[in-house]
């Protein structure tokens, strides 16, 4: 049974045809890239797995639970974490208390045991808070965690952002240009992270990026995308050498 | 370390405003404006947590405070005291004392209520809808009171006095400043547990980043209308005090004069900072009654304070700092429990 399925899925924004009749299916633990042109639609795609909009026609179903018509907070407390091409941690709050609060949907206590400070929200604080240090120590963020996202490097940040998106304990994890502004050193060091990522908290990765290194390094199987549509589908190594890739990359070859 | 630095401060308070009026050293003046500071500080903290935490704008607070002030005095007047409006007293002077913040509770129900009215389509959007929307909040409130002839319409309701009269008669003890003072603590008590809570410090992350919020499993739409409410139903509280301190109310009481005060008192004291309201509340209270002997130049004196500051600086006394990150040497007795927390799993 697939993790993620996306059938025949379309969207249109008023009159310009976004994503044509897209068609994805995710295992378990997979790898899987998404790349394309930039304007292609791949950042529709995932808004639109994600809730954020909402498609003309086609069905998502994820772990058997329809998507469509869903609010996007009830969509990622199923087991969707995800990151963004422009990193969008909050600027206001502490390292921790961005971990802390991507736990929303797991507190237990209700809105009145935080206005008077039960014992019950106190043990759930007790436990979030642990399970957000738990998460920053794997990710060896621990020595940031008071300070404000916008004050730490780039690298950092990008790791920061990742880390929140684990807590919600997904199954699927969607980065949105994980490697974008990076130098060629940082890029190295995301490749490992990602690949420790999947294995360590065995989800499944779905990533969008424009840096083939990371794609053609990491990626089991690569979908191409162009003016909302899927041109080639497969291996790195088929991606590499299929003439579509190329035109819509590079352009035709004069001859 | 223990945290006594809360009951602490709750009990110099007490001994500040309520002993002295209890055995009389104070004026009626000065209790009164030590009411009136209580007030301003819970609509002030109030209304600090949707256009401060929440990063919305709200400016009708002054119609849910007047939406508290009628329903608790129509209520009180109702059952306690023979009046005008509704002939004979219903139940015995002798149950004002109890009835008194039960009609304050109901008050800040009402508040919260209509404030619900407000927010389930305000909240659809974000940006200036809800700003927009308490504007006309103003109006509409001011316009349905003054057509309701039953409650004195335009020329407004009283007998609140004689509620507060009967209270004092039977038993000697400053009750409004008591209750005030009550309610002041609670609502400070509670926006602050709020506010640190990972639930409630989602609000922040609201302000921030809304698609984040949102994508990383915050329920905003079900938070903001909570915190919303949370804030009016206060607001109600708030106005109902008010009103039985003022014993007379009309409708332009709760206009839009008295919403741009507590605006005012919200972004004097700093935008999500709570030490900021209450001494923006404080500050703004007292010099208000200062100036009253420039009767009508005082409204061209406090605009004048008001643009200096701004010039001088623009983030409110506090900004969004607390009065522990001004001194942090304080913060053994007053440290949140988040903190608290975090600070003993870093040293693990």
């Amino acid at each position: 049974m697939p993790l993620l399925k996306v059938d025949k899925l379309t969207h249109y924004f008023g009159g310009l045809r976004s994503v044509d009749n897209f068609n994805l299916e995710l295992s378990e633990n997979e790898l899987v890239g998404l790349i394309g042109p930039n304007g292609a639609g791949k950042s529709t795609v995932f808004n639109l797995v994600c809730g954020l909009y909402r498609p003309t026609e086609g069905s998502i179903s994820f772990n058997d639970n329809n998507l469509i018509g869903r609010y996007p907070h009830q969509i990622t407390s199923l087991g969707i974490g995800r990151t963004f091409q422009n990193i969008r941690l909050w600027n206001e709050l502490s390292v921790i208390d961005n971990l802390r609060i991507a736990h929303f949907s797991q507190i237990d206590y209700k809105l009145l045991d935080s206005l008077f400070f039960t014992s019950r929200m106190v043990r759930d604080e007790q436990k979030v808070t642990e399970e957000a240090m738990d998460l920053l120590d794997k990710f060896n963020l621990v020595p940031y965690v008071k300070e404000l996202p916008r004050n730490l490097p780039y690298g950092i940040q990008r790791r920061v952002e990742i880390c929140r998106a684990l807590v919600m304990n997904p199954n699927l994890l969607l980065l949105d240009e994980p490697a974008a502004g990076m130098n060629q050193g940082e890029i190295g060091e995301l490749i490992n992270l990602v690949r420790w990522v999947k294995d360590e908290f065995k989800v499944t990765v779905w990533i969008i990026e424009h840096q083939m290194r990371v794609i053609m390094n990491i990626c089991e199987r690569i979908q191409v995308l162009d003016f909302g549509s899927i041109i080639a589908e497969g291996t790195p190594k088929e991606i590499r050498d299929n003439p579509l890739v190329i035109k819509a990359y590079l352009g035709e070859e004069v001859t | 370390m223990k945290r006594f630095g809360m009951p602490a401060l709750i009990g110099i308070s007490f001994l500040i405003c309520i002993v002295p009026s209890w055995l009389g050293w104070f004026s009626n003046y000065i209790q009164f404006i030590i009411t009136l500071i209580g007030i301003n500080i819970i609509l002030t903290v109030s209304l600090n947590l949707i256009n401060g935490y929440m990063g919305e704008f709200s400016v009708g607070h002054a119609a849910f405070m007047g939406v508290g002030a009628y329903t608790s005095s129509l209520l009180t007047v109702y059952l306690l005291t023979e009046n005008p409006f509704f002939g004979k007293a219903i139940l015995p002077e002798e149950l004002s004392i109890l009835i008194f913040p039960i009609s304050l509770l109901i008050g800040g129900v009402a508040a919260a209520l209509f404030s619900l009215l407000i927010a389930i389509p305000s909240f659809r959007t974000r940006g200036d809808y809800l700003a927009i929307v308490t504007l006309a909040v103003n109006f509409i409130f001011k316009s349905a009171v003054e057509n309701i002839d039953a409650i004195g319409g335009p020329r407004g309701f009283m007998g609140m006095g004689k509620v507060v009269k009967a209270m004092d008669n039977l038993v000697s003890f400053p009750w409004l400043i008591f209750w005030t003072f009550l309610v002041v603590v609670f609502s400070i008590f509670i926006i602050r547990n709020f506010v640190n809570s990972t639930m409630g410090k989602s609000i922040v992350a609201i302000r921030d980043d809304e698609i984040a919020s949102e994508l990383m499993t915050v329920n905003t739409r079900w938070l903001k209308i909570v915190a919303f409410m949370l804030s009016c139903g206060l607001a109600g509280v708030a106005g109902g005090l008010h009103a039985h301190t003022v014993t007379f109310i009309n409708p332009s009481s709760y206009f839009i004069l008295q919403s741009t005060y507590i605006l005012v008192m919200v972004y004097l004291g700093g935008m999500g900072s709570l030490s900021g309201s209450v001494i923006s509340a404080i500050v703004f209270t007292i010099l208000l009654e200062l100036l009253r002997p420039l009767d009508v130049w005082r409204w061209v004196a406090t605009p004048l304070l008001l643009i200096i500051l701004m010039l001088f600086r623009p983030t409110g006394i506090m900004g969004s700092r607390e009065l522990l990150d001004v001194f942090p040497k304080l913060k053994k007795y007053f440290s949140s429990l988040q903190e608290r927390l975090t600070n003993a799993f870093i040293k693990s």
